[in-house]
């Protein structure tokens, strides 16, 4: 089932929404998110193939967006696999879809303004989700950040935030950070102040860096 | 001479002594939008007859038994009885292949059993155990088959999927056809209208078939549907009423039918009227809203199994004896299935880690803590 996802500047109530979380809850379902056009096409047709019933979550912001030269033949993304975009040794930043993006842009401030090495991974698959990369990343830096569009309490992010320090207690060095959408409906008018833009997560990297 | 008359008392000796096939009036069927040519009489084998006699018989017998199961408490949860209904499954089964597809809801006991599943694996799989056709994992209201795609719990919800089904098998290109059940009380659900649209916009081989019992749990069709003739809900979507008591008229109307859906004529909804002599489910009695009078007289006057029975032996295809005998065949069955349904093992706690994913074994599923986890096996 393909299906239009995430926000997209004016999308106010019901145009806005990622509800990953609801579909992950579901035993037997399968939640794919892309974050570009390249993951898209390949984890789309991985997804057909596969004999689960998959739901494909297209950040329809993107549609319009983003421009990539695509391989033009067939070709699988693996499912349950984890893409570790950028590689770095001080944190983990975890996400999915457009906010991938968001991280990548994230990390580049952090590193030429903090001298902060982030690695970005892209979860690709929700669910079952490659939580070994994560934990491999987490133990290496010691520090993870999770961000998601979707609400804070009950998103995703609860989910590995919790996977992480159940397997990965003894290597934190602070407590793992979320930067979500708020715990409202979302707001016609307050989309700006809802997104995890660039900003907060920023914000949220300069608290990490500096945790004591 | 003699020799005639004392044939016609005693057990004939020899069967060339019955027919070997008897034809028969077809009701009428009220029809909506619907151009069809519909057979005015039905042939009858002897052969067909006592099979179809068996299978009634057989399940009939099991609802019986099942109902003295749940009561014992070997049963417990849902229990949707479909005992005074078994002409329709017998006789849409006898109309399809099996390659043909069929989705149905919670009364689904019967469906198992004409799609192939034995007596002792369907009462296995009420009481849970290793033995059900879905291992105990699945009881009353979740049972299938390759072809059989349930056995649904939620009212309704099964409608869209079937027109979905349908819609497979023409993309398949395989001449084959989904029959969509449903009951008069899921009738005024909204998506199965929106299935209607689908499946008449794509011309997809559904038969729609709503298997009108007038009760729809405690409330009677004419009070929850403001057009209780359900086979014209359809609107643009042709449609049939057919006598479900009567396994010839649902044999012969569903044969007509699927062969005008593999023809590419697109879906049509069937209403085909039944009756159910228990309640709703075991937690209902079935007489707060009907009078006991009323479950008698059809019990008396339109029993589907004495319906045929009586096609029997007027056609003379089968002595009073021997379907005595078919009746025996069908107790033994049962009692063996129900002893069967007492005594499998119970399936162990490993399995519950498996079948949740295609391809995913091997992996691990997570437990009700951080530290307790199994493996996904076949």
């Amino acid at each position: 089932v393909r299906a239009p996802w995430g926000a997209v500047g004016h999308g106010a109530l019901y145009h806005s929404q990622s509800p990953e979380a609801f579909f992950a809850h579901a035993p037997g379902l399968k939640v794919v998110v892309p974050r570009g056009p390249t993951q898209a096409k390949g984890l789309l047709l991985s997804c057909i193939r596969d004999p689960n019933p998959c739901i494909f979550f297209e950040p329809k912001i993107l549609y319009r967006m983003a421009a990539e030269e695509v391989p033009v033949g067939d070709y699988t993304l693996p499912l349950s696999q984890a893409d570790v975009v950028r590689t770095g040794s001080d944190m983990t930043l975890v996400g999915w879809g457009t906010v991938v993006h968001v991280l990548l842009e994230v990390a580049e401030m952090a590193q030429s303004q903090l001298g902060v090495s982030c690695e970005v991974i892209d979860l690709q698959t929700i669910m079952p989700y490659d939580a070994a990369t994560i934990e491999q990343s987490v133990r290496k830096t010691g520090k993870a950040m999770i961000v998601h569009e979707a609400p804070l309490t009950s998103g995703f992010g609860a989910e590995l935030s919790a996977r992480i320090q159940e397997e990965c207690f003894l290597h934190l060095e602070a407590p793992i950070q979320r930067v979500c959408g708020w715990d409202t409906p979302f707001g016609y008018i307050y989309e700006p102040f809802y997104m995890p833009d660039k900003w907060r997560c920023y914000e949220a990297v300069k608290n990490l860096a500096e945790y004591m | 001479m003699l020799r005639q008359s004392l044939s016609k008392i005693t057990k004939p000796v020899l069967s060339r002594a019955l027919a070997t096939e008897a034809t028969f009036d077809l009701p009428e069927c009220a029809l909506h939008k619907f151009d069809i040519d519909l057979p005015k009489q039905a042939t009858l084998t002897r052969d067909d007859g006592l099979k179809y006699y068996h299978d009634m018989a057989v399940i009939r017998r099991m609802e019986t038994s099942a109902n003295a199961l749940y009561k014992a408490k070997e049963i417990r949860g849902f229990l949707h009885l479909y005992s005074g209904q078994e002409a329709v499954c017998v006789g849409m089964e006898a109309a399809i292949t099996p390659a043909d597809s069929i989705i149905t809801a919670y009364r689904d006991h019967g469906w198992a059993y004409t799609r192939g599943v034995s007596a002792a694996a369907i009462l296995a799989e009420l009481t849970g155990r290793s033995g059900g056709c879905q291992k105990g994992k699945g009881g009353s209201m979740h049972m299938y088959t390759e072809t059989l795609f349930g056995g649904n719990g939620i009212v309704g919800a099964q409608v869209p999927v079937g027109a979905g089904i349908a819609f497979a098998h023409k993309y398949k290109n395989d001449n084959g056809v989904c029959v969509s059940l449903y009951g008069d009380g899921a009738a005024n659900q909204g998506q199965i209208f929106e299935a209607f649209n689908l499946a008449s916009l794509h011309k997809a081989p559904c038969m729609f078939t709503c298997e009108n019992n007038h009760y729809g749990m405690g409330t009677s069709d004419v009070r929850a549907a403001a057009n209780p003739h359900y086979y014209t809900r359809g609107d643009a979507v042709p449609g049939i009423k057919i006598d479900g008591m009567n396994v010839l008229a649902v044999r012969d109307f569903t044969k007509a039918v699927t062969d005008w859906m593999r023809a590419g004529n697109g879906p049509v909804v069937a209403e085909v009227e039944t009756y159910r002599y228990y309640g709703h489910s075991m937690s209902d009695p079935g007489t707060s809203y009907r009078t006991r009078d009323e479950v008698q007289a059809v019990r008396k006057t339109k029993d589907p199994i004495l319906m045929l029975k009586g096609y029997m032996i007027e056609g003379e295809l089968a002595t009073e004896a021997e379907i005595k005998e078919i009746d025996n065949e069908a107790r033994v069955i049962v009692d063996e299935a129900t002893n069967f349904a007492k005594t499998s093992p119970e399936l162990e706690t490993h399995e519950m880690f498996n079948t949740i994913y295609r391809d995913m074994d091997g992996t691990r599923v997570r437990g009700a803590d951080s530290l307790t986890y199994g493996i996904h096996s076949p």
